[in-house]
């Protein structure tokens, strides 16, 4: 038990001596969580948007009103003809243009249905997506308004409801996404770095020639980052609680178990990076490679999975952190206990237990 | 009972296309207590034949034991049993002296305290030290400080490799002093060098060249199996003299040594006045000829062109 | 008459407090194969990258094939050659290949390297091994070729630090040979080496303790000066006094 502690405060020591690493491992999350929250929020708003207003009554005119005034639109062009919106798209100016049929409010009135054309951009299909539900909604804010003044309910009809996020938050979908990519980041990769630096140093010749047993070594080498990943995900928690206002509807306890499953997960991969690797070049470069990018890629929160094709759908599947971020999302956003997170749970379970049996069994006792 | 033995150990590396022979058959024993050298340049295969021993490479063919222990089947009892400096051994640079030490005799598990009368006469040289950054030592500290972490759980045998390489004269001379010392406490000591030199330090030495041992025995037998008239030369124009003897007709071998260069004339030939004559002739001022002791470099060059011949 | 190629006066480095080198003054010769001494941590090294350029001095002054090494290090840069046994060549590369870059890098025409190679590999023999990887050539060879290369662009003075370390006695005399022909051919050598037999080969040594040069002379005179045998009597006599126990 003495060797294990000394093991460990050594390891600690290597970490507070490098203040430098050490100073990015603690800002990096905190940095991140607030470029990415930020850097979302920006891009919706004040998204310049063309009107298209064949109709030129009340309803029409409240609506373009209602849109200009949000935070996320600024009505920019009036337009006079259906040829005037490609016009617009290829100036490159606008997000999205809206169109009014003639006699939009006698419709609305009479019939009691009407329809309002939303066109986006769709090259950026993200982007495309969130600027056309946000419009969606004020259209539907409106109508909840008029059918408060009358008996008949009035149906202008956009079909999206946005469920457990009304205001369409981007943070809402990043913070577990940097979540899942910080821990990614500082359990895998510093974990295999501080194992090949013993390579590298040769000072792992000397541990094996010792009686030290591998199983204290590896238990050593991940248990000051398994600790270190636990604070990153405190603070990345109290940014998006304080600076985004992204609150915590699940249980908190449940959090933060399931974040120390993964990052348990992650430093399983550590290891098996670093019974691959002989130098730590060699060890960043491929937990950069092997990790973060499909994390980034195939985690789900830059870019969904269900619209991918379906091979991608598939190797989704072996990315630990699609699983981590659907957790996080459920508990975390949605507020739903662990009877909701079982599966995700047990196939990360699964995946650390799989991989440490891997790196235990290619740990070599031996050189070459 | 030997502290090691080894038999016909051979050891290849790289793929199939391309293998490098590393230790072709090599054996020896090593006594209990003894200092024990092996002797040779850069590839000659000291680092490999050190990792078969400490149990860290396995062998292609051969066996070695350590202690009695066999280097493959018993390799945990080796591991508790001795100490290793690898070549470059670079201790953890971030921790100051004293962690590095605690943090190596608590892997062996035991500590500073228990065992510090092995390492005092050593340790106390470096204990001014002992809150610096192993980083910031000096070499000759490092090496101190490097062979009592190896020191530190009383090991049977210590391995050393190549400990004195890139190290300056004086902290050389005082690392043989330290090793001498450890002798007298009856650790079993095996250290390798490129540096000819040291081998006088050794009660016996291995003089290996290209995965092969080319003899085993004390310097002084190494020595005395030189078996030609060693003939020192000198003048002004060193490097002239050196071509002009190496044209010379009657000569065998000639290189540089300090001062002066070692000449060995054909059949053992001791026909001083002659080569002074051929000099003189070539025009060369201040000749100075005369017998001189052979030392290991000597015997370990003349192996060398003895196995070039033969190959 | 005699061309003095490295001066230097009164050269001193410091790193805040600490004086690395402290007001060395020496002079090397055309020709001169120049031996510079010193324990681990003396100044060795420091002094060194100010001679070729790569760190500006605190004090004092120095030239370098004539030019200053304040002010014009890039000169000094394309009239000196470098090697050590650290860095020497690219051993992913093939020997041709090695050649042909550092030939490149000193600007030579194509029909100058290619003259060049073939006579190098001669001279090393080599030409068998012309297309081999450097990674797969014995130690000896690799130091061989690494200072053959160095001298490729017949530079005025050639820098070598601790060339022959690991390196068997039987090729270590065979890179000291390469070394007496280049320096007849008019190269300076000023080279630092732990074996204190190639000290003896030096036409001058000096010797540094604690970033002070406080020993220069020809073997000969050294070892009658300071009544030794050996020039490793000579050294441990002044170097057991440092004072220094950090590099």
């Amino acid at each position: 038990m003495k060797q294990f502690f000394i093991f460990v405060k050594k390891e600690f020591r290597h970490i507070f001596r490098d203040r430098k690493s050490l100073l990015i491992i603690i800002l990096m999350p905190i940095v991140q969580i607030i470029l990415f929250g930020f850097a979302l929020t920006n891009e919706i708003k004040n998204s310049n948007i063309a009107v298209l207003d064949n109709a030129k009554d009340g309803s029409s005119r409240a609506i373009i009103q209602r849109l200009d005034a949000s935070r996320y639109f600024n009505v920019s062009q009036i337009l006079n003809t259906q040829a005037d919106i490609e016009t617009a798209f290829k100036s490159g100016k606008i997000r999205l243009a809206v169109v009014f049929q003639p006699g939009f409010r006698e419709s609305l009135l009479h019939t009691n249905h009407a329809q309002v054309q939303l066109i986006a951009d769709a090259s950026d299909p993200n982007t495309a997506t969130t600027v056309t539900n946000y419009a969606a909604n004020i259209i539907s804010d409106y109508q909840k308004e008029l059918n408060g003044q009358v008996q008949v309910p009035y149906a202008i009809k956009p079909e999206i409801r946005m469920l457990y996020n009304p205001q369409l938050k981007g943070a809402y979908n990043f913070v577990p996404g940097v979540m899942a990519m910080i821990l990614i980041l500082i359990a895998a990769m510093m974990t295999s770095v501080a194992i090949v630096r013993e390579k590298e140093i040769n000072t792992m010749e000397v541990l094996l020639v010792s009686p030290l047993k591998p199983l204290l070594f590896i238990l050593s080498k991940a248990i000051p980052y398994i600790f270190l990943s636990l604070v990153n995900v405190v603070t990345i928690l109290l940014v998006s609680v304080t600076l985004l206002e992204v609150p915590i509807n699940g249980s908190l306890l449940l959090l933060m178990g399931e974040s120390l499953l993964f990052i348990i997960t992650a430093v399983s991969l550590g290891l098996m990076i670093s019974t691959l690797t002989k130098t730590q070049q060699e060890a960043q470069m491929f937990s950069l490679m092997a990790l973060l990018l499909p994390t980034l890629l195939l985690g789900g929160f830059m870019f969904p999975i269900e619209s991918m094709p379906l091979p991608l759908r598939i190797i989704s599947n072996v990315v630990p952190s699609k699983w981590f971020f659907l957790i996080v999302k459920d508990v975390m956003i949605k507020g739903l206990g662990f009877s909701a997170v079982w599966k995700e749970s047990l196939i990360l379970a699964g995946m650390s237990l799989f991989l440490l049996a891997i790196s235990f069994k290619k740990f070599k006792t031996r050189l070459a | 009972m030997n502290a090691v033995a080894v038999n016909n150990i051979v050891k290849t590396y790289g793929s199939k296309k391309e293998t490098v022979k590393a230790l072709s058959d090599i054996s020896f024993t090593v006594n209990k207590g003894e200092l024990f050298g092996i002797i040779g340049p850069d590839g000659a295969g000291k680092t490999s034949l050190f990792r078969i021993l400490t149990t860290l490479l396995l062998a292609d063919s051969g066996t070695a034991s350590v202690d009695e222990f066999d280097v493959l089947k018993e390799y945990k009892q080796i591991r508790n049993r001795v100490g290793y400096m690898p070549g470059k051994f670079s201790l953890y640079q971030d921790m100051t002296v004293e962690e590095n030490l605690e943090f190596f005799a608590s892997i062996f598990n035991t500590s500073i305290e228990a065992n510090y009368d092995l390492v005092k006469d050593i340790y106390v040289q470096i204990e001014p030290f002992k809150n610096r950054r192993a980083g910031k030592l000096s070499g000759g500290m490092k090496q101190k400080l490097a062979l009592c972490c190896a020191l530190i759980h009383k090991p049977s045998v210590l391995f050393l490799d190549e400990p004195t390489t890139g190290v300056d004269a004086v902290s050389r001379k005082e690392f043989w002093e330290m090793l001498k010392e450890l002798k007298k406490q009856g650790i079993t000591i095996l250290v390798s060098t490129p540096y000819m030199d040291e081998a006088a330090m050794c009660d016996r030495v291995a003089l290996m060249q290209a995965g092969k041992i080319m003899s085993i025995d004390t310097p002084g037998n190494i020595i005395s199996k030189f078996n030609k008239h060693l003939w020192a030369v000198r003048s002004e124009e060193m490097y002239r003299l050196l071509k002009d003897l190496k044209n010379y007709s009657n000569t065998e071998s000639c290189n540089s040594f300090g001062e002066y260069h070692h000449l060995v004339l054909k059949n053992d030939d001791r026909d001083k006045e002659a080569v002074l004559k051929y000099l003189q002739v070539q025009k060369h001022m201040n000749i100075e000829m005369k017998p001189e002791q052979p030392n290991i470099e000597d015997c370990f060059m003349q192996l060398m062109n003895n196995n070039y011949d033969r190959s | 008459m005699k061309e003095t190629v490295i001066k230097v006066e009164n050269l001193t480095k410091k790193f805040g407090d600490f004086i690395a080198t402290n007001q060395v003054s020496f002079e090397v010769e055309k020709g001169e194969i120049f031996g510079f001494l010193g324990a681990n941590g003396a100044g060795k090294t420091t002094a060194m990258r100010m001679l070729c350029g790569l760190s500006i001095p605190s004090s004092g002054s120095a030239t370098v094939a004539g030019f200053d090494v304040y002010r014009q290090t890039e000169h000094i840069k394309q009239n000196i050659g470098y090697m050590s046994q650290k860095f020497s060549l690219y051993e992913d590369l093939t020997v041709k290949e090695n050649i042909r870059f550092y030939a490149g890098i000193y600007g030579l025409s194509k029909q100058v390297i290619k003259d060049k190679m073939t006579s190098l590999l001669e001279q090393l023999q080599m030409t068998a091994e012309e297309n081999s990887l450097v990674k797969s050539l014995p130690l000896g060879w690799k130091q061989k070729l690494a200072f053959s290369v160095a001298i490729l662009h017949e530079p005025k003075i050639v820098f070598l630090d601790e060339p022959t370390g690991g390196v068997d006695p039987v090729t270590r005399r065979e890179f000291w040979n390469l070394i007496y022909e280049a320096a007849e051919k008019g190269i300076t050598v000023f080279v630092t080496t732990h074996y204190m037999d190639e000290a003896e080969y030096c036409n001058r040594v000096s010797i540094m303790v604690d970033g002070k040069i406080e020993a220069l002379d020809t073997p000969r005179n050294l070892k009658t000066t300071f009544n030794a045998g050996s020039m490793d009597e000579v050294f441990l006599q002044l170097a057991r006094g440092a004072k220094r126990t950090a590099d």
